[in-house]
């Protein structure tokens, strides 16, 4: 499914500090035993979020001030581990659109751009400055700006990388690539007979 | 200018170049299990898609299935629902499934090399980080989401931007003791847990070639644990001979056809490679994790890092890890008692993994303390273990012989850590909470550490508890 052109958003943000959040923690496995993504968003992050007995640790996810942030911000590595799509489908169901980081890990942001989650690569200075603006003003918005690579925030501006492809995916909405595979159909049957993978004996 | 095994695979299965940059890919192997897989059904369902190659996809169940019972319906009933799922889409769409006591269940990486589906040369894909391990055979494996399953499913193609490709010589010889995974919790350690973001890792030197299969798909198993999506070994005799009379691989003429075919895939000798790396296999020795990262890792002779002699982030990862362990900064890691022992999972839950440990736990017995369990990965595995009697020596040690599945890798299923128990674990992520209870801690090292720690009741030198002197069983 083409979705439709993803060029700008803006949203407030919300600072998860730490390097190497793995998809175990922003998901824990036992959200895994479902059939369908529709219900993943109250358990992003919930042994962080959450004591045993279900009682809050008052994670900053849960801080009124933050309530309704759009734009998580976080450190280096995030999305490490798993392959579980169920990471960015909670993100997405919880409210998050968009994810801000030094970097990602590979899987991850392969599965945060077909759902159409900008991963937004910043470097770890500017990084950090956001997250320090953020935290000191929850109400402040973050614009994103794909077409332009960068970020606005308190009138300031700040450089982003994205990866040229995924970029040009969003600008042109072909960030689910279903559509744009599945119309292949004829030289995918070309690669097939060519290759004999018509069947496995 | 020569090619390496990447780029020759890559060249051989692009369909087109798509308008973003990124290319068509096609797959030749697509494993499916219970947990990333049934949701795309649904997705297929949605769009009223058919799959495509439903003769290039084959399904397990792994993640979810318990170790202790596996009769029908399971106790937990969403478990038992997702394995419907798996079977009835299965079917719906004519696609091969290795359902419980069908004689060929078990996790997906280690049913896909044993039945000879993975070979030389392929794509494979699945909706499993691990899905690297195929990479042992010579293959551009790589773990995908379910969108991703989805796509395949319906066009048995990705959406792909190629990797660059960095070569890790492991050159020498390993010493007595130390083992495939105390290779790649080494090669993690030194590259860091994404060094490896952006490549496939092409595993080479001496001690690669001398490796068996098995101690291949351990090393490649484990690439996505430093980032790299793809790793792989150039195929050689070895896994010529391994392949050779496995069910799924053909026979005969044709059987020299596809090693003639299988050569040719190979990394030539003048390849180019994007960077290299050189490791000292006489720097190696049994290693083990400290910390909630594979890559915080120490060898058992070393002593814990020291926060105080670091600054910055380093300091405050260094604390944060040892406070979550509870482990203090500087102290030796030998002597840390465990509550727990794992020997399984697809990194190491194969045959010689726990022959392995057999011929060194015979006549021995886990600590009492202990709570000891012992994982074949797959039914095959399962039998082949019980053809040698060795689930008994297991039994008679204190193990737990049980069936096949994921188990405490993850804890999907029943098998899990109780409170902050320390587990001794033979698996591939140490990550906080990563096998059940949210205060687990997880210390990973290779199955015959496991062993040592096991029978010991705390972390131990597996080379002084079993007097190792020349090579490992």
């Amino acid at each position: 499914m083409s979705g439709t052109p993803i060029e700008k958003m803006s949203g407030r943000g919300v600072y998860v500090a730490g390097n190497d959040i793995d998809t175990d923690r922003i998901i824990p496995a036992r959200y895994l035993t479902c059939v369908t993504f529709d219900e993943l968003g109250p358990a992003l992050f919930y042994d962080v979020r959450f004591n045993e007995d279900g009682s809050s640790k008052d994670h900053i996810l849960d801080d009124p001030r933050h309530a309704g942030a759009e734009i998580l911000i976080s450190d280096d590595n995030f999305g490490c581990g798993s392959s579980r799509e169920h990471a960015p489908q909670a993100i997405l169901r919880f409210g998050l659109k968009a994810v801000i980081a030094d970097s990602f890990a590979e899987i991850f942001h392969g599965n945060c751009t077909t759902l159409g989650v900008p991963c937004v690569v910043m470097a770890f200075e500017e990084r950090k400055e956001l997250a320090e603006l953020v935290g000191a003003d929850p109400t402040l918005d973050i614009i994103i700006d794909l077409e332009h690579l960068q970020v606005i925030c308190a009138n300031k501006v700040f450089k982003i990388s994205v990866k040229d492809s995924v970029r040009e995916a969003f600008l042109n909405a072909t960030y689910d690539p279903l559509d744009t595979l599945l119309a292949g159909r004829d030289a995918i049957d070309a690669v097939a007979a060519r290759l004999g993978y018509s069947a496995i004996p | 200018m020569g090619k390496n095994l990447y780029q020759k695979v890559w060249d051989n299965h692009v369909v087109q170049q798509l308008d973003t940059g990124q290319y068509q890919l096609f797959i030749a192997l697509h494993l499916i299990h219970e947990v990333t897989s049934p949701q795309a059904f649904g997705m297929l369902e949605d769009k009223k898609l058919k799959v495509a190659y439903p003769k290039r996809t084959f399904a397990t169940v792994d993640h979810i299935i318990p170790t202790d019972s596996q009769v029908r319906p399971l106790a937990d009933d969403m478990a038992e629902k997702m394995i419907q799922v798996l079977s009835d889409s299965t079917r719906a769409h004519g696609i091969e499934f290795f359902a419980p006591a069908s004689g060929a269940q078990g996790i997906v990486h280690v049913v896909g090399p044993e039945l000879g589906l993975t070979q030389p040369g392929m794509t494979i894909c699945c909706g499993d980080s691990h899905t690297s391990t195929h990479g042992a055979f010579g293959c551009i494996s790589l773990g995908i989401g379910t969108s991703q399953v989805r796509d395949v499913l319906a066009s048995q193609t990705l959406a792909m931007d190629p990797l660059k490709v960095r070569r890790i010589r492991v050159e020498g010889q390993l010493q007595p003791g130390v083992t495939a995974k105390d290779v790649i919790l080494h090669i993690i350690h030194i590259l860091g847990v994404n060094g490896g973001v952006g490549f496939a890792y092409e595993y080479a030197g001496s001690v690669i070639d001398n490796m068996s299969m098995e101690e291949r798909m351990t090393v490649c198993n484990m690439s996505i644990e430093g980032g790299a999506r793809c790793g792989y070994v150039n195929p050689d005799a070895t896994t010529y001979e391994y392949l050779r009379g496995r069910e799924r691989v053909p026979g005969g003429d044709q059987f020299d056809q596809a090693v003639e075919r299988w050569q040719g895939y190979a990394s030539d000798f003048d390849a180019q490679y994007d960077d290299e790396v050189v490791i000292d296999a006489n720097d190696i020795r049994p290693t083990v994790t400290w910390g909630v990262t594979p890559g915080q890792a120490i060898s058992i002779e070393e002593n814990l890092p020291d926060p105080d002699k670091v600054d910055g982030l380093e300091r405050n990862l260094i604390t944060d890890a040892l406070d979550y362990m509870q482990l203090t900064g500087n102290q030796p890691i030998k002597g840390t008692k465990i509550d727990v022992a794992f020997i399984g999972s697809c990194t190491n839950g194969r045959l010689s993994d726990f022959q392995a440990v057999a011929s060194v736990i015979k006549g021995r017995k886990v600590a009492l303390h202990v709570r000891a369990i012992a994982v074949p990965g797959s039914e095959k595995v399962d039998k082949e273990v019980r053809k040698l009697g060795l689930h008994k020596v297991f039994e008679e040690a204190g193990f737990e012989w049980r069936l096949p599945g994921c188990s405490m890798c993850l804890a999907m299923n029943p098998d899990k850590l109780i409170g902050d128990e320390v587990c001794a674990s033979s698996s591939n992520r140490n990550f906080i909470g990563r096998q059940g209870s949210p205060t687990g801690r997880t210390i990973l090292m290779s199955p015959v550490m496991v062993a040592a720690a096991a029978i010991e009741g705390q972390v131990a030198d597996a080379r002084e508890v079993f007097n190792f002197t020349g090579e490992v069983a």
